[in-house]
């Protein structure tokens, strides 16, 4: 081992390992369910997955397969197979992708478990309902649709009712597609669980406010996938309580994520998913540290709302206040806030023409956030998995002029 | 002090020899197809002119797209630091840049001492650049030179709604069998290309007095039709192409 490797090998996050086998076995329970006499649910990523976990329904996330996708850089090829089947170009590369691989029982693992049934939350876009639509067509399997008002500004009550009746239809539609009776008791459980497992992540990204930073937002974006997925069982608790251990270790033990902190950054938006390595080398090198974002913090953002003891009734609330589902003034705030808290100096925003509710407004936040915080920010064009869009000079370019930029600033 | 700067651009490739802060002399090639030998070929062209030896140069640094190619920089920058260091060399008033290259145009915002404040570059797509004038120049049958003359000669400028490269020359092609004069048709490509560049002025917000640099700001059409869409003067310096050359020269200094 050369000096350089053992140098990275030392900062090397040791969870690791432990969090690929943890996903291993879930797909692999989830890829075998029809055999273990398991039922098996697709899920919007930002849908309420716990009354699933309490009937023991594995919950497989359509969005975390396009994130494997886009990793296994094979999201091109599968977009492109969705255009030659009259999926236009425009739309979101996570549903055109996930789509394809239904019909050509393909992609990364062989390719999802078939589902019992669907569950669509549109808290995060509106694409996922004719996505979903066209997978309950393709696999003749009942869908249920939970649907979250749009909050501008406040939680009105008529959508409190609203979301409200919503949970209770989506427990019976449980109990219909498992022909067995919701667990009450089974959901106080689970939710605390969730709302423990969400409390702990909360606390893992928070290490990133000392200097320097455990972690990066890299990082994170990994080791978001059991917040994601297992949300609400005591795998993913005891999985962010020895993450959480090993971040504040590192702290203690002054270990960096990457070898020279001087500047700290916010990134916002989807990863680019083919381009993370590169892009978390291209900022080490500027001695630059991402130590948030935007988009991890969306699976612990609205603890606030959430009550472990009366768990149904406050996930109506926090499932609908998610980030992508407030308008562009709250985001603003949220941002602002962030800023503060990891103490930032410059903002990376990537505008990502597969998810237009995620980048609409992002000019404004781009605005906001110089004009209250003076920092630098940078916007770049791409594309979460379809690596055809991406141009790596243009890039390039508008990174190393952003870094100047703040380098300049001094 | 002696300092050079390369700008590896997408059509040209620039060199710049500075002496304490002066210009002592520029220079302007094709960059054709080996970026690396484009720009020691300029660079070393600039220095016979100059009578001077590369062992006279002290420091030197490279920008533009093949920035990294030129392997004897001591450096390699941006263009958008280069363009904000030799627009405030060339005029220390200016707080905008306006620059369009080859293949990419961007505005940039400088503050009093010269340093980048914010900036802005076009997506990933060349209309509104040097490319795409040459594209519409090709179309036209007229030489690229004459289109910033030609176009002032219009008083009815024709519409060119397209904001693609490919579909405008199509474009352009029926204004012609339409009948309608070239002096227009150049007009009203000249405002497509304003239209683009202002909405991404605005965006960054465009602070007097601006400057436009880079190989298009030679094209007095493109400069007039900006200055119509952001109702603002722009300065055009006798170094606007070689200006990122010479920013980098000047980042040079102080390496």
């Amino acid at each position: 081992m050369t000096d350089v490797d053992k140098e990275k090998d030392s900062r090397k996050i040791k969870s690791v390992g432990k969090m690929k086998e943890i996903m291993t076995a879930y797909y692999i329970d989830a890829k075998t369910a029809e055999q273990t006499g398991k039922k098996v649910a697709w899920i919007t990523s930002g849908g309420p997955v716990e009354p699933l976990i309490a009937m023991d329904v594995i919950p497989v996330y359509p969005e975390n397969y396009g994130a494997m996708i886009g990793a296994s850089k094979m999201g091109g090829d599968l977009c492109q197979k969705a255009e030659e089947l009259g999926y236009s170009g425009d739309l979101c590369s996570y549903a055109r992708a996930d789509i394809v691989c239904s019909m050509i029982d393909g992609g990364p693992i062989g390719g999802l478990p078939k589902p019992d049934m669907l569950i669509c939350c549109n808290n995060i876009c509106g694409t996922v309902l004719k996505w979903y639509e066209i997978q309950a067509r393709y696999y003749n399997v009942p869908l249920f649709i939970f649907d979250t008002p749009f909050c501008h500004t406040e939680y009105a009550d008529e959508s409190r009712r609203y979301v409200r009746k919503q949970i209770d239809e989506y427990t019976n539609f449980l109990e219909n597609a498992c022909k067995k009776k919701f667990d009450h008791d089974r959901i106080k459980e689970v939710g605390r669980l969730s709302v423990e497992g969400q409390e702990l992540w909360q606390e893992v990204l928070d290490t990133a406010m000392n200097r320097p930073s455990p972690m990066t937002c890299f990082d994170a974006f990994f080791h978001l996938a059991l917040i994601v997925t297992l949300r609400g069982t005591q795998i993913a608790v005891d999985y962010y309580q020895s993450l959480l251990e090993e971040m504040k270790q590192r702290v203690a033990d002054g270990i960096s994520a990457i070898p020279n902190e001087r500047y700290r950054l916010l990134w916002d938006n989807l990863p680019i998913w083919y381009r993370v390595k590169w892009m978390s080398e291209k900022f080490a090198a500027h001695d630059a540290c991402l130590v948030a974002d935007t988009y991890t913090s969306a699976w612990c953002g609205q603890l606030k709302y959430m009550d472990g003891d009366n768990f149904l009734d406050s996930m109506a609330e926090a499932y609908t206040r998610i980030y992508l589902n407030i308008g562009v003034d709250e985001m603003i705030k949220i941002v602002l806030e962030v800023v503060d808290k990891y103490d930032v100096d410059g903002f990376v925003i990537h505008s990502n023409r597969s998810c237009k509710p995620y980048s609409l407004g992002q000019y404004d936040i781009q605005r906001a956030v110089q004009k209250e915080k003076g920092i630098p920010s940078v916007m770049i064009e791409s594309h979460m998995i379809d690596e055809r869009s991406f141009s790596e000079s243009q890039s390039e370019t508008r990174i190393d002029a952003f870094m100047e930029m703040i380098k300049q600033k001094g | 002090m002696i300092t050079a700067g390369i700008d590896i651009g997408s059509i040209t490739a620039k060199a710049a020899v500075l002496e304490d802060g002066r210009i002592l002399g520029s220079k302007v090639a094709f960059t054709g197809y080996n970026a690396r030998q484009a720009g020691k070929n300029v660079f070393e062209d600039l220095l016979r002119e100059l009578d001077m030896d590369a062992s006279s140069i002290e420091k030197t640094v490279s920008t533009g797209y093949g920035r990294n190619s030129v392997k004897f920089a001591d450096k390699a920058m941006t263009e958008i630091i280069c363009h904000g260091a030799g627009a405030y060399y060339l005029n220390p008033e200016v707080r905008s840049i306006i620059d369009v290259g080859g293949q990419d145009s961007k505005v940039l915002t400088i503050d009093s001492d010269g340093r980048v404040k914010d900036f802005a570059m076009n997506d990933k797509c060349a209309a509104g650049t040097g490319r795409f004038l040459e594209v519409m120049a090709r179309a036209l049958e007229s030489d690229l030179d004459d289109f910033g003359d030609l176009s002032l000669k219009s008083d009815k400028p024709s519409k060119i709604s397209s904001i693609c490269t490919v579909f405008a020359e199509s474009e352009v092609i029926s204004l012609i069998s339409k009948g309608k004069s070239r002096e227009d048709i150049i007009a009203g490509i000249h405002e497509s290309v304003a239209s683009r560049i202002s909405s991404m002025a605005r965006r960054v917000g465009v602070k007097e007095p601006v400057m436009m640099t880079g190989g298009v700001a030679k094209n007095i059409g493109v400069v007039r039709a900006l200055e119509k869409a952001l109702g603002v003067s722009i300065e055009v310096s006798e170094f606007a192409q070689v200006n990122g050359a010479v920013g980098a020269a000047i980042m040079a200094m102080r390496l």
